[in-house]
């Protein structure tokens, strides 16, 4: 073994300490996690379980899942939640970016109150805000009734009310993740485009927005994830009938849990996975860009 | 106005809010010239070159470029090019998309942008370096890079904002000689924003020197050293000593007394100076000598001397800088060049006797 100068300068209770120290911080990091993941990891063996029970191991079995997907109503759930997803975030990443861009780029009358308001959905309870949602649709009378699509070959009915409602809270975390970017952002490169004869648009198409993609990624993906899990607010502006896959696990508590809920919400895991995953390859495609690791999710 | 002129800024003020940073300003930059803007920071010059390029417009009072009238024309529709102090490359683009910019904006056909892209590049010696994107290159390449973005377009006028200041002392060097030649080689006319004395004096044909929003004087490199019109020209460009005097005449020559009754003749006294008012009497080094007594010739009336002691040497290699303290208590430097090496050096404390030319005196306002 070799000796460096700091093995020799501490002396043996130092050194033992130092170790010691290290130790139990390697030791309370491991707790940590188990604190964190023991629970997920536990849903998902109870997944395969071949009982009805969710506490008591009696064999392995892939049944549950059969039955998830022969289960209509989850299935249907599914791409109810993929479908509000998927528009809700597409509105919400064009809004939310808007908004970035006039709070952190122009300035006029309002703008503090714009701000605050922006800044609500995050800060307020998801209660509040479903409550909130509710009541606006219950007064004004618009929204429950349903948006009849046909997506990816299934029939959807789903009410506009929930989209509105994810949309509301979706512009607020995508503005505040492109703003980041955006505060970040030379303002001079935009001074150069303009000073190269390129008009407002053609400043924003070919140099502000490429270089606020990663934000807008990022904030899209965010808003993406957090409509598939959002339940509260779902649930209080959807109506009757209609149930994205929060929900509908949410009324088969309700009935007994049984190891088909495991299932479903191993699935759900899985997908939150596949979401990380994709950020973390665009992330490492765009490699040379710095930033892009930076502000990006 | 005249034909020949490039840019005109026609009694130009820029105020933010209370703060006046372009204070009427007047200028008259002729076509084909390298036009240097110099002063400290805050004085106003990088607002000045912001209003050519429209990027700021003017309080009040007009800018013309090639003789048309800017009023508040958008940046991207003024015959001008900017160099930014940072380069502001595109960074999610390569080097030849960042030289082609302004071509394709300008809606240039394909065959003619790759052509003069290239040409661009080769001008700035970065032939090969157009799949490079700007973060792979060198401080000093990614300067030639935004040079030859803006030069492709071949505007009336490129406007440069400090371009030299984020480089190292040698590579600026080499690059002063190389911007200069290049703005010789395509005659395009240049404006030049720095806050190096020696920079502008290298480069420029004329420059203007500003200080709090105002222009206190435009004129070559070497009338402005040799004869700078204001207090502020005479200390921001190179070193010079002032000596507090009063006036005692002004005609039929211009004579000066300092403390303990020493009358001197001067070159030049700056307009609206009266006899009798304190003055600052202004003399560069390098026009001082020293002497000791038995080499003195007779004084004329155009010669300047006064007696002193040596009292610091500083030692710089070219020169040795000399500081006396003349009869009257004012200190002087005399900045002498080391010629010969076995000559017999001043020692301090030793009695001397400076003398300089009264041409070479220039006499202005206490404050």
């Amino acid at each position: 073994m070799s000796t460096t100068p700091s093995d020799r300068t501490l002396g043996m209770g130092a050194r033992l300490r130092s170790r010691l120290g290290s130790l139990s911080l390697s030791v309370y990091g491991v707790l940590g996690f188990l604190f964190l993941y023991l629970p997920i990891v536990i849903l998902v063996i109870f997944s395969f379980n071949d009982s009805r029970s969710t506490s008591q191991w009696a064999g392995f079995t892939t049944d549950w899942y059969r039955q998830m997907i022969e289960d209509r109503q989850i299935i249907l759930s599914l791409w109810n939640s993929l479908f509000v997803a998927i528009i809700s975030t597409a509105i919400a990443t064009v809004l939310g970016t808007l908004a970035a861009m006039a709070m952190e780029r122009y300035s006029f009358r309002g703008k503090m109150a714009m701000d605050a308001v922006l800044y609500l959905p995050i800060i307020i309870p998801d209660i509040a805000m479903a409550i909130m949602l509710l009541i606006f649709f219950n007064v004004s009378g618009i929204g429950f009734q349903p948006w009849e699509v046909q997506f990816f070959g299934n029939r959807l009915a789903v009410p506009y009310s929930v989209i509105i409602g994810h949309v509301a809270f979706n512009i607020s975390f995508v503005a505040v993740v492109v703003r980041a970017r955006l505060a970040n952002m030379d303002r001079t490169l935009e001074e150069a485009a303009q000073d190269l004869y390129a008009n407002t648009w053609q400043t924003f198409r070919r140099v502000t927005l490429p270089m606020l993609m990663p934000g807008i990624l990022g904030g899209a993906l965010l808003a993406f994830t957090l409509s598939l899990d959002d339940f509260v607010i779902t649930f209080f502006t959807s109506g009757a009938g209609f149930n994205t896959l929060p929900v509908r696990v949410f009324g088969m508590i309700r009935r007994g849990v049984t190891p088909k809920i495991n299932a479903v919400s191993t699935l759900m895991l899985a997908g939150s996975f596949l979401l990380i995953l994709i950020s973390i390859i665009s992330r490492m495609r765009s490699g040379e860009d710095e930033d892009a690791i930076q502000f990006g999710l | 106005m005249s034909e020949e002129c490039a840019v005109e800024l026609r009694d130009v003020v820029k105020a933010f809010g209370p703060f006046v940073a372009v204070n009427h300003v007047s200028l008259q930059i002729r076509d084909g010239e390298f036009f240097s803007l110099l002063g400290p920071s805050g004085c106003g010059k990088t607002t000045s070159l912001r209003m050519i390029a429209g990027f700021e417009m003017p309080t009040s009072g007009h800018i013309y470029i090639g003789g048309a009238q800017q009023g508040y024309l958008p940046p991207n529709k003024r015959p001008v090019n900017t160099v930014f102090q940072q380069y502001a490359l595109f960074p999610h683009m390569t080097v030849a998309q960042n030289v082609a910019f302004g071509l394709e904006m300008s809606h240039a056909n394909k065959g003619e942008i790759g052509r003069r892209v290239h040409e661009a590049l080769e001008m700035v010696h970065l032939g090969g370096l157009g799949t490079r994107k700007p973060k792979q290159l060198s401080g000093g390449q990614q300067q030639r890079v935004a040079l030859a973005r803006a030069l492709v377009n071949r505007p009336k006028v490129l406007l440069l904002d400090e371009p030299l200041g984020a480089l190292d002392l040698k590579l600026r060097k080499a690059m002063q000689i190389e911007l200069k030649n290049l703005q010789e080689q395509v005659g395009i006319t240049f404006i030049y924003v720095t806050h190096d004395q020696e920079e502008a004096l290298t480069m420029s044909d004329r420059i203007a020197v500003m200080d709090k929003g105002q222009v206190l004087q435009v004129a070559e490199p070497e009338a402005l050293y040799e004869q700078p019109t204001h207090r502020f020209t005479a200390d921001f460009i190179g070193e010079t000593n002032f000596i507090p005097a009063r006036v005692a005449a002004l005609s039929p020559t211009i004579l000066v007394e300092l403390a303990g009754g020493i009358r001197l003749p001067a070159g030049w006294v700056e307009p609206g100076i009266a006899v009798g008012d304190r003055v600052m009497l202004s003399v560069r080094p390098e026009k001082i000598n020293l002497y000791e007594a038995h080499e003195l010739e007779e004084l004329t009336a155009t010669t300047c001397r006064v007696r002193g002691v040596v009292e610091r040497l500083v030692y710089v290699g070219t020169d040795t800088h000399h500081t006396v303290r003349l009869e009257s208590g004012d200190r002087v430097v005399a900045r002498l060049q080391n010629l010969h090496v076995d000559e017999e050096p001043w020692e301090m404390g030793e009695a001397t006797t400076v003398q300089w030319e009264a041409a070479h005196g220039r006499v202005f306002k206490e404050a």
